[in-house]
């Protein structure tokens, strides 16, 4: 069963005669996990605000399914220190019951924290926090602008952990932009490598030896993403029976050891 | 009724009911000024207050008004000249904000067959409060409570975070002009109260002074109103004991007030 949420067609955005996104072409399934990676400047965040409606598509068009809730995970959440706010102040802005609100924060881990000041949380938790806030929307379409930032390694591997268990438990879309190309590698079903253009899109294991990827972003990092993305198909039983010959790379047990 | 109009007879009376009333406003804005960092903006607002008084002058409408639309055509074309990103906006604000006092002044000194006290509307002239001024103080805070009553969601929800909001249907660019018409409105009420070169002090000291004991942002307003209440009796208590000017009686007390409060409590809490 495959639903659009969103179909954008020859999305194209420009500021001043300089575009930055470029004829882009996507379709998000309910269900999909798709992630942006590219270089900075490649135009990554500007894709997302022309999916939220918050930056105009200068050419080609961007339609929401009817009716589409979005959950936006934005990438920091700097308050001012004059304002005064706790975590269930902020969940509560939502306009959803403390007990929705109690319960998305259960979800993403952070419930102990409802009486906490959100100027005393942590990074993580802070992305924690904004993830049980778009949660509490009930989105059809979860997009998370470098949802990691800030988050440091171990988090950040629980944090994808969690958000593909969203995709499961909700059953809805998640785009995200993110940097952090080991983890997405491991974390997502597509990735579209973005620089201005779609450069190449497709699923982890192929795309990394795709040429225009390799163009992107350097032989080694695609080489080292490559070894990764197998390592961790293997330890994670995904393909079980698919034992990777070869790969007696010396940073096979270092590996292991960071990622469990 | 009698009682009442016994004390709206009584200058003293006046000028303390017509305090609170701009007391009552100034402390929910005041949070916002803080919040957002527009302190900067209300200066420049409250600036241009003195061109909006000699447009009235010029054309014969009441004062406030003039203030008013002033101060809504000034805030736009802010707006505008910030959008365009030509300039740093503290750079904007000066411009603006010392542009629009000179313009006021100079076109003042072309009237000279109005009389009216300077002073009085740079410093305040809470004891000359009339029963008009009352009125306007009143229908003023009215109107702006019931927007913020309405608005009060969103309006935090972009002070937060502006793209969160707008993501989540938050109307931000229609309810940063209502913000900007709010301020418009509480300059042209409490020049009267301090004078257009100490507004910004009524707004944001009490709100300052109130964020160092409250918890979260319903508290922080309730507590500035109270604080802003307590700067217009203790400044008025002072003016009249003491013969000092009100209105700047009323921010050395609001500032008292603030060195009080951030030199006994221990620490803020959330």
């Amino acid at each position: 069963m495959s639903e659009a949420l969103a179909t954008l067609q020859q999305l194209t955005v420009a500021f001043d005669e300089r575009v930055v996104v470029d004829r882009v072409d996507l379709v998000i399934q309910r269900g999909d996990i798709i992630t942006v990676i590219g270089p900075n400047g490649a135009g990554k965040t500007t894709l997302i605000k022309a999916i939220l409606g918050i930056q105009k598509p200068t050419k080609g068009s961007m339609a929401l399914q009817t009716g589409l809730t979005i959950g936006y995970v934005p990438q920091h959440l700097t308050l001012e220190p004059t304002l005064p706010l706790s975590v269930r102040g902020f969940m509560l802005l939502s306009g959803q019951s403390l007990n929705v609100c109690r319960d998305c924060l259960g979800k993403t881990g952070v419930d102990h924290l409802i009486n906490a000041s959100v100027h005393h949380l942590s990074g993580g938790e802070k992305q924690r926090l904004l993830l049980a806030r778009a949660l509490a929307r009930k989105p059809d379409l979860l997009v998370l602008d470098e949802p990691a930032q800030g988050v440091d390694i171990n988090g950040q591997a629980a944090l994808y952990d969690l958000i593909r268990n969203l995709r499961d438990e909700l059953n809805c879309g998640v785009l995200m932009v993110s940097h952090d190309l080991h983890l997405v590698m491991a974390a997502t079903d597509k990735v579209i490598c973005l620089n201005q253009h779609i450069c190449c899109s497709g699923y982890p294991a192929d795309i990394s030896h795709d040429p225009a990827f390799i163009d992107t972003f350097g032989r080694p990092v695609a080489e080292s993403l490559a070894v990764y993305h197998h390592h961790h198909n293997h330890s994670h039983d995904l393909h079980g029976d698919v034992v990777v010959k070869g790969q007696g790379h010396p940073d096979h047990g270092s590996c292991d050891h960071a990622h469990h | 009724m009698l009682i009442i109009d016994a004390i709206l007879n009584d200058f003293f009376w006046r000028a303390l009911i017509g305090g609170l009333g701009v007391a009552l406003v100034a402390g929910p804005l005041g949070c916002f000024v803080v919040w957002r960092r527009m302190a900067y903006f209300g200066d420049t607002l409250a600036h241009s207050a003195l061109l909006g008084i000699a447009l009235s002058f010029l054309i014969s409408v009441p004062m406030n008004l003039g203030v008013i639309v002033t101060c809504v055509v000034l805030s736009v074309v802010l707006v505008m000249f910030q959008r365009s990103r030509a300039l740093a906006t503290d750079t904007l604000l000066g411009i603006l904000a010392h542009s629009a006092l000179a313009i006021g002044l100079v076109a003042l000194s072309f009237m000279p067959d109005i009389r009216f006290d300077l002073t009085g509307l740079l410093f305040g002239d809470l004891l000359a409060m009339s029963r008009t001024d009352l009125l306007w103080i009143y229908g003023g805070a009215a109107i702006i409570l019931a927007l913020l009553a309405v608005f009060w969601r969103g309006l935090l929800m972009s002070t937060i975070h502006e793209e969160l909001a707008k993501v989540e249907g938050v109307q931000v660019e229609r309810l940063r002009l209502i913000l900007m018409l709010m301020f418009s409105i509480v300059i042209a009420v409490a020049m009267k109260i301090v004078g257009v070169l100490l507004i910004t002090a009524l707004l944001i000291i009490p709100a300052a002074t109130a964020r160092r004991l409250a918890g979260n942002p319903e508290q922080m307003v309730g507590l500035a109103i109270g604080f802003g209440c307590l700067a217009i009796t203790g400044g008025l208590s002072m003016s009249w004991f003491l013969d000092t000017p009100a209105g700047p009686s009323v921010v050395v007390t609001a500032f008292c007030a603030f060195l009080l409060v951030y030199g006994s409590a221990r620490r803020a809490p959330a």
